[in-house]
């Protein structure tokens, strides 16, 4: 008799809330109960639902489990396993409805998923090949090997698939424009550089389901007439590494990478390369220059790295996620795949939803779904009942958009018109107590520490960028900044050296398109509306609330508040820190900022 | 010269693009990259010396100096900086009594800040050395430090 | 080679198939600006100071690295090609050490010369300077950083040309920095001293030091030269004022294309040497004196011919120059075989 299986997030979101300590504690209690030999724990990627981990589902009767602790394990095992009853305090309640979901379909989070590309991701053990393979694994190799190159590329083409990393440029075009480069050594580089902040999708894929990146590459190495494949992964997702090196192993030992692959003259190497800390190096051209072992630094095109690429042979880079819809458009057919999405925008996109969201976590949807509906629906709203206020899409490149533009239903073309753009899909919700200015200069830290320094417009650039909002949100912005930000940002934007530069600005323009009063009142009125710059926030004591109880004076770490007994306290502005302790001690909350 | 660094020249000698992982793997054979080792890869694969030490100080991950035994990540994402990771960086520093980027004179933490780790759903997230610790307040962090500092004496 | 038709500037020019905008451009006198572009270099588009406008396209194109297609319609000057350029000089401008008025590159400087082209008096971004103290350790040129535009034209001369690999970009973005390896001095890199970084430095980063305080460069005549030592014969310019040699600068005309060595660039000190030797001098009574030069003849034949009869052509040997025409080393060995009777003729390379 097969085993009943118990899955286990062991996504790195799960196992950071201690996902690992549970299994213990439940091979323990199986052991215990006699139960090891009916159940089978099996480890998995990530479920998506970061937010509620660790979570387990028991698949026989598809409990769907979350935030579960070591200790409610054993719950789990005498009232579940033996008796049969479901253990409730576990099950996932929707906040805003009460409803309380016995399995993961019946979680909102999950319903108005699409998840194709993440059809294995929490449902397999990542670490052993059969049950991909028992998943229709590889089936989608062994029909493209069947079949001729040019009817693959034709497919893809066919597909509409357009790259997942962040441009949105035509995979089946790149594929074809590479098989036709002249060059007897080719190869199909996965970038797996995923720097965005905010993003993570392309982690959890290669965690949960590493065998479908595999397949992606052999596919299109297949498919060009490339023998070889690198993985440019980030250091900083050491699982990820173990087990796509696991994961090539085991397709090694089965014949899915080497020399005749499947019996076919086709033969594909793939090899993993690490990163070493340059968010630059997701751009394709400094990835290639990464590895072959120099400094990260973009090269000018063309020549394209499809022409002239690593060693300067033709090369195909395609991201995590482009690649893992490969064996899905082969396995339902391009015309099925095609159906998909908007008319530009095919498939699905993998969103990792964060910031001021209930549900934080991924979700893979269709494209042409709207905002409302992955923040609302999805996401379960703004976290605390504030008020939304925008979502910043895209991470460095891309920008904000503001509720106006909820209802968009969002491909690649509609966010660039707003003036985001795809990215990798981090999507960070914000509410109403984030400042926008802040949000931009946040962002521009990150470009002008990333840029590589190679070009004058980005090196020097985004530098003068940062500067100005600094001051902004210091309080010394002047009338002027904005138009030189504007135009500076433009000039950037068209004369940088690659897609880093010529991108970086965006953060700053979308917000001043949609939020310039509030840039405005920063340096006119030297006010941070949303209450976060703190060289803008001014301390005061109301008097009529004021019970005189001193805690303040006592916790103010410089002394800046004075007051005597039965007087209302004052707080000196030329003194205070700004720290914000003495609202937190106020037990009349008599003390406010503004 | 360094045996050990030397037997890591010999394994990637000749093997195309090796330098990255070359300096990644004497950095985790000395803890970082002391001049001696820079000139020691320079010299064994027939490199430049500027070539290695501009390769060396472009990538985040290499170190010229020496670091602590726990190192502390500050993740600076978006998801964590709308999340209150700026205060978590002040409560580390407050409490080591060292900025980012530097490493407490008993050389037991070195504190760094990092762009996005990807575990944004646990905004705001540290990690130190390979365990992650997610949806921290600042009134958490002694806590943490506690636990290192035990183990750092141990040792 | 094959021809193809573009459009500059709304005049349509023939332009080689494969050649670059920039060479498209300069073949038909239509000069676009380049802080990093170098003949015989490779070619790098970091400057972003050449971007042009071509139709079609959603960003500016750097003409130094975008091939010419047929039919391309180029703005090199438009409104949109000029305000990047004016933004990237202003960005330079905001970093750079901006004493002009005593700078030795002032009048000689392509930071100045396009500031001049595109009107730009002035930067608007205040912030952060970079300031790098200056390394004067070697004896032939300075290194100030504060003045660098990063161009990365001395890295690639250091290792395209000479070899020897001193530089390169250090660290990352807005901090990083062309430099050796751990700021050492040169002294103390493998550099030769060639001087070929001095001499493609588009500003005043890199500098010899016999310039400083000697002259301005609009006041130094440039007198185009071989280079006095070995026999390759490379051409240079020396700079001159006031009747002395203040400097070399490259004159590209000749087989070196420019490039230089220590000695050419910077050992040509003993011309103006007090100790050099300016006319004959014969030793009389154990002392050197001077004596005209048809009297320094007479004894230099007197003395080879009796030398050659008292104990035969053997006894002698010529030495002979590479730097020398052939002709002229083809009479000096006939002159040695035929009237001194010997074989002994050599010539040294490096004489």
């Amino acid at each position: 008799m097969m085993p009943n299986r118990i899955l286990i997030c062991g996504g790195t979101g799960c196992i950071s809330s201690h996902s690992r300590p549970v299994m213990d504690r439940l091979e323990k209690e199986l052991q215990q109960a006699n139960l090891d030999q009916e159940y089978q724990i099996i480890f998995t990627g990530c479920q998506g639902f970061c937010e509620q981990g660790p979570i387990i589902i028991v698949e026989k009767d598809s409990t769907f489990y979350c935030r579960v602790d070591p200790d409610q394990v054993p719950a789990i095992v005498q009232d579940h396993l033996k008796a049969g009853r479901p253990v409730e305090e576990l099950l996932y309640t929707n906040p805003d409805t009460g409803i309380t979901a016995r399995t993961r379909d019946e979680v909102v989070f999950f319903q108005k998923q699409k998840r194709l590309v993440l059809h294995n991701c929490g449902l397999i053990d990542p670490e052993n090949i059969d049950e991909y393979i028992a998943r229709g694994g590889y089936k989608a190799l062994e029909k493209a090997l069947a079949a001729d190159p040019l009817q693959i590329i034709e497919m893809i083409k066919k597909s509409g698939l357009r790259g997942r990393g962040g441009g949105g440029f035509p995979a089946g075009i790149k594929w074809e424009t590479a098989r036709n480069a002249a060059g007897k050594h080719k190869y199909v580089v996965c970038n797996a550089d995923e720097g965005d902040p905010g993003a993570f999708m392309d982690r959890s894929i290669m965690e949960g389901d590493p065998h479908a990146v595999l397949e992606g590459m052999l596919i299109a190495g297949f498919a060009i007439g490339a023998q070889e494949g690198y993985i440019y992964i980030r250091a900083e997702y050491p699982l990820a590494v173990r087990r796509l090196l696991a994961a090539i192993r085991q397709a090694e030992e089965k014949g899915f990478i080497g020399d005749k692959i499947l019996g076919s003259g086709f033969g594909f190497r793939i090899r993993v390369k690490q990163g070493a800390g340059a968010f630059v190096c997701g751009e394709e051209t400094a990835l290639i220059e990464s590895i072959q072992g120099n400094r990260g630094m973009p090269r000018p095109r063309p020549p394209f790295p499809a022409i002239k690429g690593v060693w300067d042979m033709p090369t195909n880079v395609n991201n995590v996620e482009t690649l893992a819809n490969i064996p899905v458009i082969l396995g339902m057919g391009a015309g099925e795949y095609a159906k998909i999405g908007t008319q530009q925008s095919k498939g699905t996109k993998i969103f990792a939803l964060t910031g001021k969201i209930n549900n934080t976590g991924l979700a893979e949807v269709p494209m042409g779904i709207t905002l409302r509906e992955i923040i609302y629906d999805i996401g379960g709203g703004i976290k605390d009942g504030k008020k939304f206020k925008a979502v910043q899409i895209g991470g460095p490149s891309g920008g904000c958009i503001p509720a106006e533009h909820l209802d968009v239903a969002i491909d690649y073309d509609s966010l660039i018109s707003l003036g985001a753009m795809m990215g990798s899909g981090g999507l960070v919700v914000m509410d109403e107590e984030t400042c926008m200015v802040d949000v931009a200069r946040f962002f521009l830290t990150f470009t002008r520490t990333e840029s590589c320094g190679k070009c004058t417009p980005c090196r020097e650039g985004t530098k003068r960028l940062l500067e100005i909002l600094e001051r902004i949100v210091e309080g010394k912005g002047e009338k002027r900044d904005l138009e030189t930000l504007e135009r500076l940002g433009r000039n950037i934007i068209d004369s940088s050296l690659c897609g880093l530069g010529q991108s970086a600005p965006n953060p700053i323009l979308s917000t001043l398109r949609y939020f310039r009063s509030e840039y405005e009142l920063h340096i006119e009125q030297k006010v941070c509306p949303a209450g976060v710059c703190k060289a803008l926030k001014h301390y005061r004591v109301i008097p009529e609330k004021c019970k005189a109880c001193g805690l303040c004076k006592q916790e103010c770490p410089v002394g800046a508040i004075t007051g005597e007994k039965k007087a209302p306290h004052v707080i000196d502005p030329a003194k205070c820190a700004k720290c914000g302790e003495c609202v937190k001690k106020c037990p009349f909350e008599a003390i406010v900022h503004g | 010269m360094d045996p050990k660094v030397a037997a890591l020249i010999d394994k990637y000698r000749g093997y195309e693009g090796g330098l990255v992982p070359l300096l990644q793997e004497a950095q985790d054979l000395k803890g970082y990259l002391p001049r001696e080792v820079l000139e020691q890869i320079a010299g064994g694969m027939h490199t430049s010396l500027a070539k290695v030490y501009g390769v060396a100080t472009f990538y985040s991950q290499f170190h010229l100096k020496p670091r602590g035994k726990n190192i502390i990540r500050v993740c600076q994402g978006t998801a964590c900086h709308v999340r209150g990771g700026t205060e978590i960086m002040a409560r580390f520093e407050k409490e080591l009594g060292v900025g980012s980027g530097e490493t407490t004179p008993d050389l037991n933490f070195t504190l760094e800040s990092v762009a996005c780790i990807g575990a944004c759903g646990l905004a705001p997230v540290i990690t130190v050395n390979d365990d992650t610790h997610g949806r921290l307040t600042p009134d958490k962090i002694p806590g943490i430090l506690e636990q290192y500092q035990e183990r750092g004496g141990k040792q | 080679m094959e021809r193809i038709t573009v459009t500059i500037n709304g005049n349509q020019y023939q332009a080689l198939k494969g050649s670059t905008i920039l060479k498209a451009a300069e073949a038909n006198n239509i000069h676009i600006p380049t802080m990093c572009y170098e003949e015989g270099l490779s070619i790098p588009g970091c400057c972003r100071m050449c971007v042009v406008e071509v139709k079609g396209a959603r960003k500016l194109l750097a003409a130094c690295t975008t091939p010419v297609t047929e039919g391309m319609e180029i703005q090199t000057e438009s409104d949109r090609v000029v305000e990047a350029r004016k933004d990237i000089l202003r960005l330079y401008l905001a970093s750079h050490d901006l004493r002009c008025l005593t700078c030795e590159r002032n009048g000689d400087c392509r930071l100045q010369d396009y500031c001049y082209r595109y009107k730009v008096e002035d930067t608007p971004y205040r912030g952060e300077q970079k300031k790098y103290p200056v390394d004067i350790s070697n004896p032939f040129f300075f290194r100030d950083y504060s003045k660098c535009i990063m161009c990365g034209k001395c890295v690639r001369v250091c290792a395209e040309i000479n070899g020897a690999y001193v530089y390169d970009f250090m660290e990352k973005g807005f901090d990083s920095k062309v430099t050796s390896a751990f700021d050492d001095p040169n002294q103390e890199t493998a550099c030769t001293f060639c001087g070929m970084c001095v001499q493609v430095c588009p500003v005043a980063a890199l500098v010899e030091k016999s310039v400083m305080w000697a002259g301005r460069p609009w006041e130094m005549q440039k007198v185009k030269t071989t280079c006095p030592y070995c026999g390759v014969g490379c051409q240079l310019k020396l700079k001159v004022k006031d009747g002395r040699i203040i400097g070399v600068a490259k004159d590209k005309s000749g087989s070196n294309l420019g490039h230089l060595c220590v000695k050419g660039q910077f050992g040509w000190e003993y011309v103006h040497s007090p100790d050099r030797l300016t006319r004959p001098l014969l030793r009389k009574n154990g002392k050197l004196e001077p004596v005209s030069w048809e009297d320094a003849y007479n004894h230099i034949a007197r003395r080879l011919s009796s030398i050659r009869d008292q104990y035969g052509g053997q006894a002698l040997a010529g030495l002979s120059s590479a730097k020398c025409t052939n002709e002229e080393n083809y009479l000096f060995q006939k002159f040695m075989r035929t009237l001194i009777h010997t074989n002994n003729v050599d010539h040294c390379a490096r004489l």
